[in-house]
């Protein structure tokens, strides 16, 4: 179990690996970067044995079971083989690509990320949990994506990366919402029972979308029609990435999800005819367009895109048998198409040239080269004694075998043999091309053998495709049956690796593609003529005008309905708010619910009429601005009245100190402001407007009737009941606010905190035009600070403070609390600006407002942090009581620390928006002429 | 008699703040309208001074001296804006 969890997080620490002994010669951090991974292959080898005996190693770390959110791995047949191809081929691309890469590329940058890929690609195989699964394979998009790009100075490396990680990471998008679905489906997301209810999902109304959905995620992956064009474009890469990732690994990860949710998905019309007539058009689109390259590697990238959809094809035809021939082609395809892309990129590293135009006759320059090129391609082309060969048969023989297309199956196998046409064609075209067709012409530099260890890697690899071509049985035969086991959740069928099996139909159409391929190279001239005929088209121009195309009008859609207007803004939220509520209170049919009413008084009235009148009044004169605060200030007194008179003290004195902070604010920045405001709306927006807010105010108003007329049952019973016994106060409000819920308030004095900075970096140095004269033209007065507001302002601040001190600490037993006590506090303070002016105060006022913001949020961080010191959970307070001579029993409470860094924020952060912004002017001011 | 004369007061002090509505609302000044929300603060504290005589608690008296002491604060402010426009200099 322990060594299981190690398998992909050994790689995860050898992404380090290489950053730390990048300043080691280049041989040493390639021998320290491989030093995990080879640890890795080895562990994963280790379990070979059990794992060829039918078992299954899962290993589990619950993390939020609940949600079906565990970090959990599973070794099995299928896992196991993508482990090693991952881990093996990955050792080799090391090898490679430290000779590769020249001495300008960072080879430590470049190890990092190809370790990291190896990190993602080993999640993806072995999750056994399909949310983490998804996040394995987003990683590997997001790796592949540095990867590609990481000859970041080229355009076409940038281009590609941004291609290549557009389109997979749209289709592991729609791969999340699929296995989300399939997950909610069974009601598990473990993968094993995914696998194991193959019946309950398929009987599933949700079939076609996981289908359809999780099916994306594997086309755009595995660069399946329509989605190919991204795979050539991948090939700005450096070539040991395409031999990776473009051959053996990330391309390999769409259909290794075919084959791990092939129990679960697979055996329905549905998925026989999406999967097998993509796989069919890829293989034979893929395998057309590489005998028309004329670069190397791009012939490479299509002839993969056709060798992926053969694969593909083979998963779709619904026989185990396809299945096994699918497995196996995986391994063969890795091992001849990776030797194939080093051999590529061994020659445009020693003759500076992939233009199969230019490169011709290499054969007397690379000897030793050029042999195993042409031994890789022979496997490729499926020439007998290589590996290729034994799966291409495999497959041919599967295409006579199935019956998908009805009556129009014979299709298949034609196609088929054509696609392997083509195959033999475009490896002909590379051994025959490159290698001999006469002369070398202007190549950079004279061709010549490569560095010896360079060629190591593409000898194993290319010893491995003959190995498994002559001996299959022995070279992946128990892995082959083990994978396929997996494969399938249940027994492989009966199959043969032979090399022969005597003279058939399938070897006939071998023999068919092999002539076909040769005859079809002899006269390309013809088809290459055939193929000018076509525009030109370049699929990068097309997606990146595509692009284009879909920013233009996300901008469009985001200038419509984000235009700056404020207006627009409160409109749509409010209409969209009513119809939600509308909606359902057009359900409910008796507003008045059940509770008496409180009889009604002449006061109450009085107040009523008068907050209705002024709240008119404000609407109305909206325009005045000083007339419309002050009418709105009425209206804050009658809510505050209103509070009080229905038992709730504290929201008064809250809302009371609130409104007068939010007066001096507003008077601050009405100064700067026209006295007068323009006529804005339109009449008909004045129409719309007012319908759309009496409409809503209806029906806040109907809620509100509904709601207060029927007995909640709500959870202020808790907060009663347990706010003496849990909190030691007996004012609810104040131990919701300080122990019950001491954690949002700390989040809330935080952003509070967060604001008064960001309003303090706003208009630090700004100074604002300053009018000479109000509204009516009269001059300012002359006397800047009078006498008599002097003299009360002072003599009012002992009282306020001691106001403060008094609300602060009765606050936890009665109305009160650091809150309200930090603003009562600002306001006193704010009046000695008013009375005494900036300068006056800046001699006797010496603290830094942004220091008290910081201590304050300290203070009731601390103190929160302060109970982990006694075993106890954050924030959770404590309380005693205690006795003095004189001031008799009292009580102590960690929540009053909590509440004195609220109240330190408070000050803080009001008084730095408030100060500043009536430092706004400057100490000069315009003057004008006194009207005689 | 006490209840009688808080029903008393509360009549008259309704009929104040009514009144004092009716001079904001009329102006004709800014002057008129800022005297006009001071007397209101004035009344305010009467009233919640009155309901707690009625209520028997002394919980309101605390609403009721921050509304005489901030109620001071907006008034200033406001005075202070018509006198030099900028109120904090």
């Amino acid at each position: 179990m322990n060594s299981l969890i190690w398998l992909p997080f050994l790689p995860l620490l050898g992404t380090l690996v290489p950053l730390l002994s990048a300043h080691l010669s280049r041989t040493a951090c390639a021998f320290l970067t491989a030093a995990l991974p080879a640890l890795t292959l080895l562990l994963v080898l280790s379990h070979a044995g059990d794992i060829f005996q039918g078992e299954r190693f899962h290993a589990v770390i619950p993390w939020i079971p609940a949600i079906g959110l565990d970090l959990a791995f599973r070794l099995d047949g299928l896992a196991m083989l993508f482990a090693i191809l991952i881990l093996g081929i990955g050792l080799l691309v090391i090898l490679y690509a430290r000779y590769y890469l020249s001495a300008k590329d960072s080879i430590g940058k470049f190890y990092a990320y190809l370790i990291l890929f190896m990190f993602a690609m080993l999640g993806v195989v072995l999750s056994d949990n399909l949310i983490q699964l998804w996040f394995f394979w987003e990683l590997t998009s997001i790796s592949s994506f540095l990867l590609i790009s990481f000859w970041g100075h080229k355009t076409e490396a940038r281009k590609g990366a941004r291609m290549a990680l557009t389109v997979t990471g749209a289709g592991g998008l729609a791969l999340l919402a699929g296995l989300l679905i399939l997950g909610n489906t069974v009601g598990s997301f473990s993968l094993q029972d995914v696998l194991d209810n193959g019946d309950l999902i398929k009987a599933s109304a949700n079939y076609p979308i996981i289908v359809v959905l999780v099916l994306l995620g594997a086309f755009t992956k595995s660069a399946q029609f329509p989605f190919h064009f991204w795979l050539p474009n991948a090939m700005a890469a450096p070539t040991p990435v395409s031999a990776y990732l473009h051959s053996a690994t990330m391309v390999k990860a769409g259909i290794f999800l075919m084959a791990r949710f092939y129990p679960a998905l697979a055996d329905t019309n549905l998925w026989f005819l999406i999967v097998s007539l993509t796989g069919l058009i890829t293989f034979l689109v893929g395998a057309y367009i590489a005998l028309f390259q004329h670069d190397l590697k791009g012939l490479l990238a299509n002839s993969t895109i056709s060798h992926l959809g053969l694969i593909t094809l083979l998963l779709g035809m619904g026989t185990d048998l396809a299945a096994v021939a699918a497995i196996f082609h995986i391994i063969n395809h890795a091992i001849f198409k990776a030797s194939l892309f080093m051999a590529a990129g061994i020659i445009d590293h020693e003759s500076g040239s992939r233009d199969m135009r230019n490169l011709n006759g290499l054969w007397k320059y690379m000897p030793y080269t050029a042999t195993l090129a042409m031994v890789a391609s022979a496997s490729m082309a499926g020439v007998p004694l290589m590996n290729g060969f034994l799966s291409k048969e495999m497959f041919f023989t599967e295409t006579l075998h199935q019956a998908s297309l009805g009556s129009l199956s014979w299709f298949i196998p034609v196609l088929a043999t054509l696609g392997g046409v083509f195959a033999v064609a475009y490896s002909m075209r590379f051994i025959h091309d490159v290698f001999f067709n006469g002369e070398p012409i202007n190549l950079p530099k004279t061709p010549h053998e490569p560095p010896r260890y360079m060629r190591v890697p593409v000898e194993i690899l290319v010893a491995i495709c003959l190995f498994v071509g002559i001996f299959p049985s022995l070279a992946v035969g128990d892995l082959l049956f083990a994978a396929a086991n997996a494969t399938l959740n249940g027994p492989a069928p009966d199959y043969s690796l032979a090399i022969w099996h005597g003279f058939n139909l399938p070897l006939v159409m071998s023999i068919i593609a092999l002539i076909g391929g040769l005859l079809m190279y002899k006269n390309r001239a013809h088809l290459f003529k055939f193929q000018a005929q076509f525009p030109a088209s370049d699929p990068k121009l097309v997606f990146e005008s595509a692009i284009q195309w879909l920013t233009r009008q996300s901008q469009a859609l985001i200038a419509w309905a984000e235009n700056g207007s404020l207006q627009r803004y409160v409109f749509f939220v409010l209409a969209f708010a009513v119809v939600m509520t509308a909606s359902s209170l057009l359900k409910l049919n008796t507003t008045a619910g059940q509770r008496p009413e409180i009889p009604l008084d002449a006061l109450s009235i009085t107040c009523a009429v008068l907050l209705c009148i002024s709240a008119l009044a404000t609407v109305i004169w909206h325009r005045k601005r000083v007339v419309a605060l002050i009418t709105l200030s009425v209206v804050g007194l009658i809510v505050s009245l209103a509070f009080a008179k229905f038992s709730a003290p504290d929201l008064a004195l809250t809302q009371l100190s609130v409104e007068v902070v939010t007066v001096i604010l507003l008077i601050l920045a009405l100064f700067f402001l026209p006295q007068k405001t323009p006529k804005e709306s339109s009449p008909r927006r004045i129409v719309r407007d007012l319908s759309l807010a009496s409409l809503f105010g209806g029906i806040v108003g109907t809620i509100s009737y509904a709601l207060m007329t029927r007995p909640l049952d709500s959870i202020s019973t808790f907060f009663t009941e347990n706010s003496k016994t849990g909190g030691g106060g007996t004012n609810v409000v104040n131990v919701i606010l300080v122990d019950f819920r001491g954690f949002d308030t700390l989040g809330e004095i935080t952003v509070l905190g967060i604001a008064a900075l960001g309003i303090y970096k706003l208009i630090a140095r700004m100074r604002l035009f300053m009018p000479s004269a109000d509204g009516n033209g009269l001059a300012w007065s002359e006397d800047r600070h009078p006498m008599l507001l002097k003299v009360i302002s002072q003599s009012l601040l002992p009282l306020a403070l001691l106001v403060s001190a008094y609300i602060f600490l009765r606050g936890h037993n009665m109305p009160g609390g650091g809150f309200i006590a930090g603003l009562v506090t600002s306001v006193a303070i704010i009046q000695q600006y008013i009375a005494h002016g900036v300068e006056w105060i800046k001699t006797r006022i010496k603290f830094d407002y942004q220091i008290m913001i910081g201590s304050g949020i300290g203070i009731a961080t601390l103190s929160g942090l302060g109970s982990w010191v006694f075993g106890h959970t954050f924030l959770s307070s404590w309380f005693d009581y205690f006795y003095l001579p004189v001031i008799g029993k009292f009580e102590l409470a960690s929540a009053m620390i909590f509440d004195l860094g609220v109240f330190l924020t408070v000050v803080g952060a009001t008084m730095l928006i408030l100060a500043n912004l009536g430092q706004l002017t400057t100490s000069e001011r315009p003057t004008q002429q006194e009207h005689e | 008699m006490l209840n009688i004369t808080i029903i008393a007061v509360a009549i008259c002090i309704c009929i104040a703040l009514i009144l004092n509505l009716w001079r904001l609302l009329k102006g004709p000044t800014i002057s008129d309208r800022i005297l006009a929300l001071d007397t209101m603060y004035i009344n305010a504290i009467a009233l919640i001074l009155l309901y707690g005589i009625h209520a028997r608690s002394s919980l309101y008296f605390e609403a009721a001296v921050l509304i005489a002491m901030l109620g001071f604060v907006s008034t200033a402010a406001l005075c202070k804006y018509l006198l030099r426009g900028d109120i904090i200099e």
